[in-house]
This record gives C-alpha cells, structure tokens and sequence, in this order.
C-alpha cells in the first residue's frame, strides 16, 4: 500500500488546484461521517457507505485515494474501527480501488454527454453501486483465504475462522442487496447537487480546461 | 469562498446532526468483531488475533467512551468522534492540499 500512497500523494499534487482544497478536506471529513452511519440488516449484522464512488468522480480517483485513506487510517488509530493489521487491506480496497472504479465506470457509462446531461446522475448512481459492491467482495475474499492460508499446528485458524464459502457470499450479498444501494443514493444526490449547481469543480471538467490551455499557450 | 463548498460543508454538518443514528444498528459489521465477540461466537478466540490484539488499544474504542455506557453518554461520545474525525480528517488535509496545490 505504501507505494501507492506515494504515487497517489505525487499525482494529487501535480493536479489539485488550490480551489479544490476545500473539497479535498469537506471529502475525507465526508467519509470519516458515513461510515459511522451503521445501517442494520437482517441477519443481526451491520454495515455502511463509504463515499468512494461520489470523491473518486468529484476529485479524482488519486486524490480520492488520499482523502479516504487519511478518514480509514484515523478510524483505526483512534477508534479501533478497522484495526490496525488491516489498514492496508482496507484502504486497498476502499480508498483505491473503489474510486478508481467508480470513476472509470461513470466516464463509461456518461460517454460524450454534456457534463449537464443527466444519464450522468445514472452514471454516478451506478457507479456507486457496482465500485461498493465490488470492493465489498474483495473484502470477503480477502477474508476467505486467510483460514487457508494462516491456521496453526492444529488447523485451527489463526485469524479470520470462516472460509470463502461464507465470507465471500456474506460480504457481497450484504452490500449487492443492502448498503451499494445506498451509496448509490448517496453518489447520486451528491453528484447531482454539484452538477447543478457548478460542474466546473468536477475532476474531468478542471482536466478539460486544463487540456485547453496549454493548447491554448502553445507557441502557433 | 465558493458558495458551493459552503453548501457541501452545510450538508455535512446535517449529515453530522443525524449521526446517533448509527447507533442504533446492533450487531458488529462483517469481519470486523473484536476478541470478545469472537470468543462468543466460536468458543475460543483465534490464536493469531488474540496475540496481534493487544499491539494497540485505541483511545476512543468504537467511538465510546470507556466506562459510560448510558445512552447520553454513547451519543455525547459518538459526536465527539465525529467532531474530532471531521476536525482532524478536514484540517490534515487542508493543510496538506494547500502546501501542494497549484495555483
């Protein structure tokens, strides 16, 4: 994790712009909060969002990546939420590769249409969605293989005790049926809030005007 | 600053209001039980945690704090923890973004 840390602080550095401070900062605070919002389900267990869908597409994936490890890593220093063991597998899969997906499928999905457009509400909803989904099942197979791989003398499991059987279809049903719905939600209101009211702070935006001047500064 | 941010900030300040909510889930997220709940579940507590556990004991554990458990004093300390989060998440990378922003 940590060399992606460093080529993440790199890239976010050659392309935050100081407007974008203040959203870069409301982020991280944004996902440290919706992850304390526990939503129960059936089965007795509970879950959350995490708001990586909506930073990833505001932001960026890279500086998402900052802004969401910073919120995990404080979660597990100061709260015991998460552990300290598993910072790196948690900010794996939820700071990296949850906004990276999110991002690329809402560029997919939202194609050539105006930044107005809003089959990009849709984008940004599913986007939500399928990035939570799968970085939820990642977890679960992260989860699973550890009796596998770490059991003692005796074959009793030194961490995590059940396998992939249980794991796998725990964490990725629990989120397909349950809380991706609710990032997507998320994804999408906040997504169209900011469409509506200044899309000139989206990460594709600030890259497109940035594209245009230096085409514009090139020497004729 | 930009109207729009302030409206976000404003958003996550509501967001704050409503944070006891999370309270109200019981049960522990998948996978992310501590040594007692385990022990309660299996019968013992898997011998790899039982050792790494005690390598860090939080200050604020599950956003409580240690010995009230009333209920004004679970939600006092689950907004505190919200507060601090969003003080220390916000400030750490203000600070930071604006050493490396551009411009």
């Amino acid at each position: 994790m940590i060399p992606i840390w460093v080529y993440a602080g790199k890239k976010m550095s050659t392309e935050l712009r100081s407007r974008q401070v203040p959203l870069l900062a409301l982020a991280a605070a944004f996902s440290f909060v919706i992850m304390m919002f526990n939503v129960p389900i059936p089965g007795g267990s509970t879950g959350h969002a995490v708001g990586g869908a909506i930073i990833g597409i505001v932001l960026g994936p890279w500086a998402a990546v900052i802004a969401i490890s910073v919120a995990l890593v404080l979660q597990a220093l100061m709260f015991g939420d998460g552990g300290i063991t598993a910072i790196a597998a948690n900010c794996f899969n939820m700071a990296v590769v949850m906004p990276f997906v999110a991002y690329y499928v809402y560029k997919i999905l939202s194609g050539n249409t105006e930044i107005t457009s809003s089959r990009r509400i849709i984008a940004a909803a599913v986007a939500g969605y399928v990035s939570l989904t799968l970085a939820a099942a990642l977890t679960g197979f992260m989860f699973g293989i550890q009796p596998l791989l770490y059991t003692d003398a005796n074959g009793v499991p030194l961490y995590m005790p059940y396998g992939l059987n249980i794991t796998l279809p725990a964490m990725l049903l629990e989120h397909a049926l349950g809380f991706s719905f609710l990032e997507a939600l998320v994804t999408a209101l906040i997504y169209g809030y900011i469409q509506k009211t200044d899309p000139s702070i989206l990460y594709e935006e600030i890259k497109k005007s940035k594209r245009a001047k230096t085409r514009r500064a090139a020497p004729a | 600053m930009d109207k729009i941010i302030r409206n976000l900030a404003i958003g996550l300040l509501v967001l704050m209001i409503f944070v006891p909510l999370g309270l109200l889930a019981v049960g522990e997220t998948f996978g992310e039980w501590g040594t007692e709940e385990l022990e309660e579940k299996l019968g013992f507590v898997p011998p790899g945690l039982e050792q790494l556990a005690p390598m860090w004991s939080a200050p604020v554990p599950d956003y409580a704090l240690p010995g009230d458990e009333s209920e004004t004093g679970m939600v006092a300390a689950y907004y505190l923890s919200a507060i601090l989060g969003v003080i220390i998440c916000g400030g750490l990378l203000y600070f930071v973004g604006k050493k490396v922003a551009r411009n």
